[in-house]
C-alpha cells in the first residue's frame, strides 16, 4: 500500500498542493489498494476508475495552473444513494441495481469542484433502511476492523472505504443515525450537519424531513475541511437554509475552556456493561480535563424518539418510494396490466426491510389511523425538540454514546426492532434536526473477539451551531488520539 | 305545472386551470402547449430518483390574485400536501396538492346571465396543484385502454402549476353553470394568470348533477359528469342530465351515484363507472417543502395589481351608462376594447356617445383592419375630442364619421383637423340661406316636383345643399330654410 493512503485528506491535499504527488499518482495508488482490499471489505457497488482517472487529470491541471481547490485530490467515496452523472446509483436495491444517474447531486458536485476525486459508489442499506449494512440487496461490506463483524450502517460503505484507507473522505447521509453509527464501528469521525445545511437535491430520498448528507472521515478536521466544501445553501433543495454559511475547519480549538458539555441523565451509560460505562466515564473525565464544564441535563421525552421516529421514518418512506413502480426507470417486471405490473415490479425489487418500512408507514397515513399514529408522532416529534432546546439552555453541547455497542457480528441481530434499538441515542438529534457527530472515544472487547473494537462518543450542538461542534470535538481528537491505537489488518502496513 | 317544473336541478363545477407560467410548478421546464412528446422535461418533472421540488413563485402570485379577485381570503400561513396514488401519468406517484391549508379561502364566483340578471355561486375551495402527464393508449382499435397492447406517456403536461376550484352545489341550470364558467373564466382572463382554453386543456370541468323535487332542501343523489369539451357541451351534457334522472324518477326509479361521460357526438352520457372507488390518498405535508407565509403586505401588493373585474364591468356598462347586456358583453370579451371603451368614458363623460364610437365606426374599423382599437392611432383623448365636437354641435354626424376615418389613419387631434381645416358647422342662417337659393336656382325640376306635392325629394335637395357646404351646414337649419323658401 502506498504510504500516502494513510494520511489524512487534509494531509494528502497539502502534499498535493506542494507538488509532493500528483493527483493521479494518488488516485493510481489508491485504486491498485482498492482492488487489492476489496474482495475482503467490500465497499463499493462501483468502482469508478476511469471518473476518477480523469477528474485526477483534470485536478492535476488546475493545481498546475496555480489553483489551490480545498479538497485537491482527495479519493472520495460516494454513497450509492447519492446521484453522479453517468454513474450506477443504486441505493443498494434490486429496483435500481442498473440505473445510471443522469445529473449529479449538489453535496457531490460541489465536493468533485472542491477538488476530491471520485473512486466509487458504495454499499449501503437498501434504501437507506438498516444499521448493519445487512440489508444492501447487492453485496455484504466488511468491518476493516474485524471482517466477521458489520461495519454498521446504513453508510456501511463509506465507512469501510475510509477506515480501509480506500479513500481518505466518505459520504454518508444519516436519518436516524446512519453516518454516526458506522462511523463509532470504523473508528471513524461521522458528522451529520445541522438539517438543512447540506443540499439533498440528488441524494435518493428516504425520508425526506430527516435525512442528512454529511463526511465520514479519520480525523476532525478533514470532516470539518469536506463539511466546508459540501455546505450552504442551495436553490435546488426548498429545505435547504438560507442563512450565512460559517466555515469550521479554520475555526477548530485545542481546548475546551469555557465549554459547557450537558451530561444526559435519560442516556446513563450503566446499563450497558462496566466496560462501555468506563469508555464513556472516561470520555466525560477527559472533556472536563481539557477545561469543559460538565453539568447535568434531562432529556425527558428522548425515551420516546425510537418510537417516533419509526412513524414519521416510515410514512415519508411509504411516499417516498412510490415512484419505483416500474414505469420510467429501474427494474419492470410486467404483468397483465399496469396493476399487475407495480406489484410485480415492487415486490420483487424491494427487499424485506425496506417492504416492512413501506407498510407501516402506509399505514400511519392511512385515513382513521392518521391521527393517531402521524399526527402524535409530530407532536412528539415537537417535544423532543423542545427538550433540546430547554437542555441547551443551561450548556453548549451534549456528550453522549453514539452506540450502545461496538460492532457486532453478521445476522446478530435478526429481529428488526434489536437492530432498530442500535439508532436508540442517534436518533432524538435526528428528530429535532440537531448538528451531531461520533467521534473515537475508546475501545471494548467484545465477547469472542480476537481483538478490541472502537466505540464513538456523540456531541451534539444547538441548531446551526456547526463550528463550536467541530471545534470541540476536535480539541478531545487531539488530547486523546483513541483512533490510533489500531489500524485495520488488510496487510497494511502501518 | 309541466314535469321539469315539478323538479330543482342542483349542480356544482369542479374545474381545472393550467396557469400561465413561464416554468412549470416545481422545476424550470418550459411550461408550453404543443411541444413535441417529452421534450419539456428534466429530473425534477420525471421524479427521477433523488429529485427535488421548488415552488413557482409566480404561480403563487396568481392563485392569491385570482383568490383576492373571487373575494376569497389568503390566510398567512398554507402549505402543500402529498395525495398518494398510483398513476402512470403521475410520476412521483403522488400529486403536490393541498388539502387542509389552501392559499385561499372561500371566495364567491358572480356571474350574468344573457338576461342581464346577476346571479352567485360560493366557491368549496380553490387550490394549487401540479398536472400530471397525458398516456396514449396504442394497439387497440379505437384508442381506448381496454385491448390495448401498449401505453405510451408524454410527461410534459406532468408538474404545470393547476388550479383546481370547487363550488358550492348553489346552481341551479344549464344556463347558470354556463354563466359562471364564462364569469369565472373572463376573471382569470382579465387577471392574465391562464389563457383558460378548453381545446387546449388548460381549462377543464366536471360538473356533479342532482335533482330534487322543488321545495325540497335535502340534496339528491349526484352523478359527476366528465367530458364537456367546451361551453356549449356543458350546456349540453348538463341538459340532458337533468332530463335524464327526472325520467328515471318519474318513472319510479332511483338515481345511482356514479361518473359518466359526455358523449359530444351522440348528444348523450354514458356511466363510466358507478360509485367511486374508496380511494384513501393518504394526505400529509410534503416534507420536501417548506410551509408558505404569506404577510398582508405582499397581498396588498397583489391586490393593487388587480384590473377591473368583467362583472364589475357589466354591473356599470348595464347599471350606471345604460348599455344593453349584448352590448355590455361585447366589450368585456375584447378586453383592451373595454379598457379603451373605460378611458373614451373618463375624458368624455359621455358613456352613450362613447359606446357609439367604439362598437361603431372603431369596431368595425379594427374588424376591417386586423387592427385592434387600443393599437390604432386613435386615442382615447381624441375620441373624447371627437365627443365634445359633437355634443357642442361645432360639427355634424357626417364629419364627424369622417374624422373617425382620419382618426384611424393616424392624422392625430380632431379638433386640430376641424380648426386647421375649417370644418366646423355652418349654423349662420344668412350663409345657409346662400346655398339654398343657389340649389332650389340650379334644380327647377325636383323643386316644380316638390311644388307638385311629392315632398320626398326633399331629401335629395337638403343632400345637394349640404354638398354646396361642403357638409358643414347645420342640417337641421337647412331643413327647417329650405321648407320655409319653398312653400
Amino acid at each position: 500500500m502506498h504510504p500516502f493512503l494513510m494520511k489524512s485528506a487534509r494531509e494528502m491535499r497539502d502534499a498535493i498542493w506542494q507538488r509532493e504527488i500528483s493527483a493521479v499518482e494518488l488516485t493510481e495508488a489508491t485504486l491498485t489498494h482498492v482492488a487489492a482490499v476489496e474482495p475482503e471489505i467490500g465497499s463499493y457497488i462501483s468502482v469508478l476508475d476511469e471518473h476518477a482517472r480523469t477528474a485526477a487529470a483534470k485536478l492535476d491541471a488546475r493545481v498546475a495552473a496555480g489553483e489551490k481547490p480545498l479538497l485537491a485530490g482527495i479519493p472520495t467515496s460516494v454513497k450509492d444513494n447519492m446521484c453522479l452523472t453517468g454513474t450506477r446509483t443504486t441505493c443498494g436495491s434490486k429496483i435500481l441495481e442498473h440505473w445510471v444517474a443522469p445529473y449529479t447531486a449538489t453535496a457531490v458536485e460541489r465536493c468533485i469542484d472542491a477538488g476530491a476525486i471520485p473512486i466509487g459508489k458504495s454499499n449501503m442499506d437498501e434504501f437507506a433502511m438498516g444499521s448493519s449494512c445487512e440489508n444492501s440487496a447487492l453485496m455484504v461490506t466488511r468491518n476493516p476492523y474485524d471482517v466477521s463483524r458489520v461495519p454498521g450502517g446504513s453508510s456501511g460503505g463509506s465507512a469501510a472505504a475510509v477506515a480501509a484507507y480506500e479513500a481518505a473522505l466518505g459520504f454518508g447521509s444519516d436519518t436516524g443515525g446512519s453516518i454516526r453509527e458506522p462511523a463509532a464501528f470504523c473508528n471513524l469521525v461521522g458528522f451529520k450537519p445541522t438539517y438543512g445545511r447540506v443540499s439533498r437535491y440528488g441524494l435518493i430520498a428516504f425520508a425526506s424531513s430527516l435525512d442528512q448528507i454529511g463526511p465520514l472521515t479519520r480525523t476532525v478536521e478533514d470532516a470539518a475541511l469536506m463539511y466546508d466544501a459540501i455546505g450552504g445553501h442551495d436553490a435546488r433543495d426548498a429545505t435547504s437554509v438560507n442563512v450565512p454559511f460559517e466555515t469550521t475547519a479554520d475555526h477548530l480549538r485545542t481546548d475546551l475552556r469555557g465549554v459547557r458539555i450537558g451530561i444526559v441523565k435519560e442516556f446513563a451509560t450503566d446499563g450497558l456493561g462496566a466496560e462501555i460505562n468506563g469508555v464513556y466515564a472516561k470520555a466525560y473525565q477527559d472533556l472536563a480535563a481539557l477545561g469543559a464544564e460538565l453539568v447535568d441535563v434531562t432529556l425527558p421525552t428522548a425515551e420516546y424518539g425510537l418510537a417516533t421516529y419509526y412513524l414519521i421514518a416510515p410514512a415519508e418512506c411509504s411516499s417516498n418510494l412510490a415512484r419505483f413502480d416500474g414505469v420510467r426507470y429501474g427494474l419492470r417486471v410486467d404483468g397483465g396490466n399496469i396493476g399487475e405490473m407495480y406489484e410485480r415490479t415492487r415486490a420483487q425489487g424491494f427487499g424485506p426491510e425496506v417492504k416492512r418500512r413501506i407498510l407501516i408507514g402506509t399505514y400511519a397515513l392511512s385515513s382513521g389511523y392518521y391521527d393517531a399514529y402521524y399526527v402524535r408522532a409530530q407532536k412528539a416529534r415537537t417535544l423532543i425538540s423542545q427538550d433540546f432546546a430547554r437542555a441547551f439552555a443551561s450548556c453548549d453541547l451534549i456528550a453522549c454514546p453514539a452506540a450502545s455497542s461496538p460492532a457486532f457480528g453478521f445476522a446478530a441481530k435478526s429481529d428488526p426492532y434489536s437492530m432498530y434499538l442500535m439508532d436508540y441515542y442517534t436518533i432524538p438529534m435526528s428528530l429535532a434536526g440537531l448538528p451531531a457527530l461520533s467521534v473515537p472515544c475508546g475501545w471494548v472487547q467484545p465477547d469472542g473477539a480476537s481483538q478490541p473494537m472502537p466505540m464513538g462518543l456523540q456531541l451534539c450542538a444547538p441548531l446551526f451551531a456547526e463550528r463550536p461542534l467541530l471545534g470541540a470535538a476536535h480539541a478531545y481528537e487531539q488530547a486523546t488520539h483513541h483512533a490510533r491505537l489500531r489500524t485495520p489488518g488488510l496487510g497494511v502496513s502501518a | 305545472m309541466s314535469v321539469m317544473e315539478k323538479y330543482e336541478a342542483v349542480i356544482g363545477i369542479e374545474c381545472h386551470v393550467e396557469l400561465k407560467t413561464e416554468s412549470k410548478m416545481f422545476c424550470g421546464c418550459r411550461n408550453v402547449f404543443g411541444a413535441e412528446p417529452n421534450t419539456n422535461v428534466c429530473p425534477v418533472c420525471l421524479a427521477l430518483p433523488g429529485a427535488l421540488p421548488v415552488p413557482n413563485a409566480a404561480a403563487i402570485e396568481h392563485m392569491i390574485r385570482a383568490g383576492l379577485a373571487v373575494g376569497a381570503t389568503i390566510p398567512t400561513f398554507s402549505k402543500f400536501d402529498r395525495k398518494n396514488y398510483f398513476y402512470p401519468d403521475m410520476p412521483k406517484d403522488y400529486q403536490i396538492s393541498q388539502f387542509d391549508m389552501p392559499i385561499t379561502q372561500g371566495g364567491v364566483i358572480r356571474y350574468w346571465l344573457e338576461d342581464g340578471r346577476i346571479g352567485e355561486c360560493r366557491l368549496t375551495r380553490i387550490h394549487l396543484e401540479e398536472d400530471t402527464g397525458k398516456s396514449t393508449h396504442a394497439g387497440s382499435t379505437d384508442g381506448r385502454i381496454a385491448g390495448s397492447t401498449f401505453s405510451l406517456v408524454d410527461y410534459n403536461r406532468a408538474g404545470v402549476p393547476l388550479m383546481e376550484c370547487v363550488s358550492e352545489p348553489e346552481i341551479h341550470s344549464a344556463q347558470e353553470a354556463v354563466a359562471f364558467l364564462e364569469s369565472f373564466r373572463r376573471t382569470l382572463l382579465a387577471l392574465g394568470v391562464s389563457d383558460v382554453k378548453m381545446e387546449e386543456g388548460s381549462l377543464r370541468c366536471d360538473a356533479n348533477v342532482s335533482i330534487r323535487p322543488l321545495g325540497a332542501t335535502e340534496l339528491g343523489t349526484k352523478a359527476e359528469i366528465k367530458n364537456m369539451n367546451s361551453f356549449r357541451s356543458v350546456q349540453r351534457a348538463i341538459e340532458s342530465e337533468i332530463a335524464r334522472q327526472i325520467e328515471i324518477v318519474e318513472s319510479g326509479g332511483r338515481v345511482v351515484q356514479e361518473t359518466r361521460g359526455w358523449d359530444e357526438a351522440r348528444g348523450v352520457s354514458v356511466s363510466m363507472r358507478s360509485k367511486e372507488q374508496a380511494h384513501d390518498y393518504r394526505y400529509f405535508p410534503d416534507p420536501d417543502l417548506v410551509p408558505l407565509e404569506i404577510g398582508a403586505e405582499r397581498v396588498n401588493a397583489l391586490r393593487a395589481t388587480i384590473p377591473p373585474l368583467p362583472i364589475e364591468r357589466f354591473e356599470r356598462y348595464t347599471g350606471t351608462y345604460g348599455l344593453n347586456v349584448k352590448q355590455a358583453t361585447q366589450l368585456i370579451d375584447n378586453g383592451s376594447l373595454a379598457e379603451f371603451f373605460d378611458a373614451c368614458v373618463r375624458v368624455s363623460k359621455n358613456p352613450q356617445s362613447a359606446t357609439n364610437f367604439v362598437l361603431g365606426d372603431l369596431s368595425r374599423l379594427a374588424n376591417e383592419s386586423g387592427i385592434a382599437v387600443s393599437d390604432s392611432g386613435v386615442s382615447p383623448e381624441h375620441v373624447g375630442e371627437l365627443i365634445a365636437l359633437v355634443e357642442s354641435k361645432t360639427i355634424n354626424s357626417k364629419i364627424a364619421k369622417d374624422l373617425v376615418e382620419r382618426m384611424w389613419k393616424g392624422d392625430g387631434s380632431p379638433k386640430a383637423i376641424v380648426e386647421r381645416e375649417g370644418l366646423a358647422q355652418t349654423s349662420d342662417p344668412s350663409a345657409i340661406e346662400g346655398f339654398v337659393l343657389a340649389v332650389i336656382e340650379a334644380n327647377p325640376g325636383p323643386v316644380a316636383e316638390y311644388k307638385a306635392g311629392k315632398t320626398n325629394v326633399a331629401g335629395f335637395l337638403v343632400g345637394q345643399i349640404m354638398k354646396a357646404s361642403k357638409g358643414k351646414a347645420d342640417p337641421a337649419l337647412v331643413q327647417s330654410l329650405l321648407k320655409a323658401k319653398l312653400e
